[in-house]
């Protein structure tokens, strides 16, 4: 068998590998039984002791939010002022300015919901300080507010009746030290041997082969680029993410790379399993999603394993596939796999540039953004699941005539408003800004922003469009990759999709999180002969068919203008 | 809201304020700090230092092992067209779409360009990686097949014989992960370092 096959198959397996016996860890580890990591148990005390916290008290989901929506508001206004005033502060060896108001906002935004859509470049736009200070840290505690979030709604589906659900500093603070800090630790050291650089020296200067004078920049990369992908968060140290031969210099560093972004997503799925000791339901849920992945992963391979056919055309061959944009160290097949995994997890970090993907990978890429829950982000993939599941329970109710009920508890109007609510605030962030910003182009190409709207596209007719479409869905599914050929380092793309990501990243936070809360508080009703069981096949196609209805076709319009129109086009 | 609940939740929203600032101001030392110093330190047992790994040839550093710089002389095996012209301060790739009929005539023009130069030469032995941009525009390698359709003309302009670069290019040909996973390269940095070393 091909060995680029064979790559993406052991990577697949490998992440299976690690992520079922990580999900039963991770469940262990919230529901305070022992694990092996206990030693760690003092700097847990010393960090709530330190910040007076007791974990002992138990809030309600009002005052999950609450605690929630505080500590994020204390990191946006920080990471703000960093990175305007980062040209004044230390570590800047390469001496880069400070951000104007309108990106900072914009990447402030950004890393804080865990998308890190990047309007700027990491070489030119961020110093050394704002790497560490703002972007790592933040890689580091939106994915534990993620996974945090999650807990609170595992927490919330057990049988027993109850508005009290756990600590959530508690949750938020083990997601840190018991997950993502051990985890990040052992894949920075195998970065670190592998070429990828550590030490805080600024750019190095050298005289190549030919005479040419080249200056490289570098900096402490490999231990951002472990949090970064076992963050899901995306945003990497270079502009071009890991494509960068420092980022990610060979075939190993790329499978860590993403094995570490798929563990968690995959392995919170197990995780519910053992949490709620309900694995049927999590093989469930793990089938779906996987069954989605596969639906996307294999037109996307088989598109760039043939090719491009205009160049085909010229009688250039074209053995391992589609070469625009990508690297001869991973080949287009492993690009393909990973430009699926990324945009499916709310990862967004790249090892090929997805604007000169085949129209089909482009298509996958986008469907993967608009579903948002093949995976999924750090524990926002589930909730963001758990919309569907609600919806399917209560579809699903309605065909059999009886109260839908879920895990014992009757789902009723008030839950269902809010799911529908969440459901459709996904496509419609997406088409309403899409349609501004088309507005803009056509109407105002000349208005003098940094970028004016008649340069915005990078690329003509549909593929232009597709490269609007690709930035809302990013920017709204939280996963921050992009077609790069986008003019978006200007105040229109900066605000609207700054808006577009705290909206896309906390109302679906917030609307699991209430329905979770309001549903734990009811009566459980015994399982009887009509109850609709949720840990079946039939089940898991129900919930299926609502994902495909609600989030896959509201957008077929949008990309029957974009990667289709195209796909027929290119010949 | 009632202006009740609005007052009990602005209380709560002190509750949990000075304790997120507290947490914040902890969860920077140890994320921010204290982490990536340990990888730094852990870096300096490294090849490279930490600082990235270099190649020397005659006493000075002629470019870093894994990041791809400009070959355009005749005499060296070229690396693939790069969207920042190898200017290592930056990165990135061309971000063109593949229906894009400027992008198509760019790469019309760098088949010319490869054929002029590589005299003998056919349409179908030039591997697509030759002629398209990387998505880094630093890639520092290319496919074995990407470096033996340069042969004839590195052997042609070095007087050596086409079977001496032939052997050098399967010598710097790295195999897949374990012989097992991902595509074979050559790196064209430590290649050409090699050629120049034979004419020595």
């Amino acid at each position: 068998m091909n060995t680029e096959l064979t790559g993406v198959i052991f990577t697949y397996l490998l992440t299976l590998a690690i992520a079922i016996p990580l999900g039963r860890y991770i469940a262990k580890v919230f529901k305070g039984e022992k694990t092996w990591l206990d030693f760690l148990a003092p700097l847990d005390r010393f960090i709530f002791r330190f910040s007076g916290i007791d974990t002992k008290r138990e809030m309600n989901w009002k005052q999950h939010l609450l605690a929630l929506l505080t500590i994020n508001s204390v990191w946006l206004i920080y990471a703000f002022v960093c990175l305007m005033a980062q040209g004044h502060l230390p570590l800047n060896p390469d001496a880069n300015p400070g951000q104007s108001p309108d990106t900072a906002f914009n990447t402030a935004i950004s890393f804080l919901v865990n998308c890190n859509l990047q309007h700027y470049s990491g070489e030119s736009g961020a110093t050394y300080f704002t790497q560490h200070f703002v972007f790592m840290f933040l890689h580091f505690v939106s994915a534990a507010t993620g996974i945090a979030a999650l807990v609170v709604v595992f927490r919330a589906m057990k049988d027993k009746v109850t508005d009290k659900l756990g600590n959530f500093w508690e949750y938020f603070v083990k997601s840190i030290t018991r997950i993502l800090l051990p985890i990040s630790f052992v894949i920075a050291v195998i970065f670190a041997f592998n070429g990828m650089t550590t030490s805080y020296a600024g750019k190095d200067t050298f005289i190549s082969m030919q005479g040419d004078t080249v200056h490289v920049s570098r900096g402490p990369v490999a231990a951002m680029v472990a949090i970064k992908h076992l963050g899901t968060n995306g945003g990497g140290w270079f502009g071009a993410n890991s494509a960068h031969p420092i980022e990610n210099p060979n075939y190993l560093t790329n499978t860590v790379e993403l094995v570490a972004q798929l563990i968690i997503p995959i392995g919170l799925v197990f995780a519910l399993g053992f949490y709620l000791n309900k694995k049927r339901f999590a093989y469930v849920i793990f089938g779906v999603m996987t069954l989605g992945m596969l639906l996307l992963m294999i037109p996307t391979i088989n598109a760039e394993l043939n090719g491009n056919p205009a160049i085909a055309h010229m009688g250039i061959s074209q053995p391992t596939g589609a070469m625009e944009g990508k690297e001869v160290r991973f080949g287009p097949l492993n690009s393909a796999y990973w430009s699926i995994m990324t945009t499916i997890t709310s990862t967004g970090s790249v090892n090929s540039m997805h604007d000169s993907a085949m129209p089909v990978s482009g298509l996958s890429m986008l469907l993967g953004m608009m579903i948002n829950c093949f995976y999924g982000g750090c524990g926002v993939g589930i909730l963001n699941f758990y919309i569907f599941v609600v919806v399917a329970v209560f579809i699903s109710g309605l065909m059999v005539g009886r109260t839908p009920e879920f895990l014992g508890r009757k789902i009723e109007a008030r839950e269902m408003k809010i799911a529908s609510l969440i459901a459709l605030l996904h496509p419609f962030i997406i088409l309403v800004g899409l349609a501004i910003s088309s507005y803009f182009i056509v109407h105002v190409p000349g208005t003098d922003w940094a970028v004016k709207p008649s340069a915005w596209l990078n690329n003509p007719g549909n593929h232009g469009f597709s490269e609007m479409l690709y930035e809302y869905s990013s920017a709204a599914a939280n996963n921050g990759s992009g077609f790069e050929g986008l003019g978006d380092g200007n105040i229109f793309w900066n605000y609207t999709t700054g808006i577009v990501m705290i909206l896309g990243r906390f109302l679906p936070i917030i609307g699991p999180l209430a329905i979770a809360g309001l549903l734990a508080n009811k009566k459980n009703i015994p399982e009887s002969a009509g109850t609709l069981k949720s840990d079946t096949s039939t089940f898991g196609l129900m919930i299926f068919a609502v994902i495909i209805i609600i989030a896959a076709l509201s957008f077929f319009p949008a990309l029957a203008l974009g990667p289709i129109a195209e796909y027929f086009s290119l010949k | 809201m009632s202006q009740i609940s609005y007052l009990k939740s602005k209380k709560e929203m002190k509750t949990y304020l000075l304790p997120s600032i507290k947490l914040t101001l902890i969860l920077i030392v140890l994320t921010a700090g204290i982490y990536p110093l340990a990888i730094a330190g852990m870096g300096k047992f490294t090849p490279g230092k930490g600082d990235g790994e270099t190649i020397t040839y005659k006493g000075r550093v002629v470019g870093y092992a894994n990041i791809g710089q400009k070959f355009t002389k005749d005499e060296y095996f070229w690396g693939r067209p790069s969207a920042v012209d190898y200017n290592a301060a930056g990165s990135g790739g061309s971000n063109k779409g593949p229906s894009n009929p400027d992008y198509l005539k760019q790469v019309e023009g760098r088949i010319d360009d490869f054929l002029k130069h590589n005299p003998g030469v056919t349409r179908s032995q030039i591997p697509a990686e030759l002629v398209t941009a990387s998505g880094s525009g630093l890639d520092p390698d290319l496919s074995p097949a990407g470096a033996k359709v340069q042969v004839a003309r590195v052997a042609k302009v070095r007087g050596l014989s086409v079977d001496a670069v032939n052997k050098l290019v399967d010598e710097h040909t790295e195999q897949p992960l374990l012989g097992l996973f991902g595509p074979a390269k050559v790196n064209v940095l430590k290649l050409n370092v090699a050629l120049d070393r034979v004419k020595k």
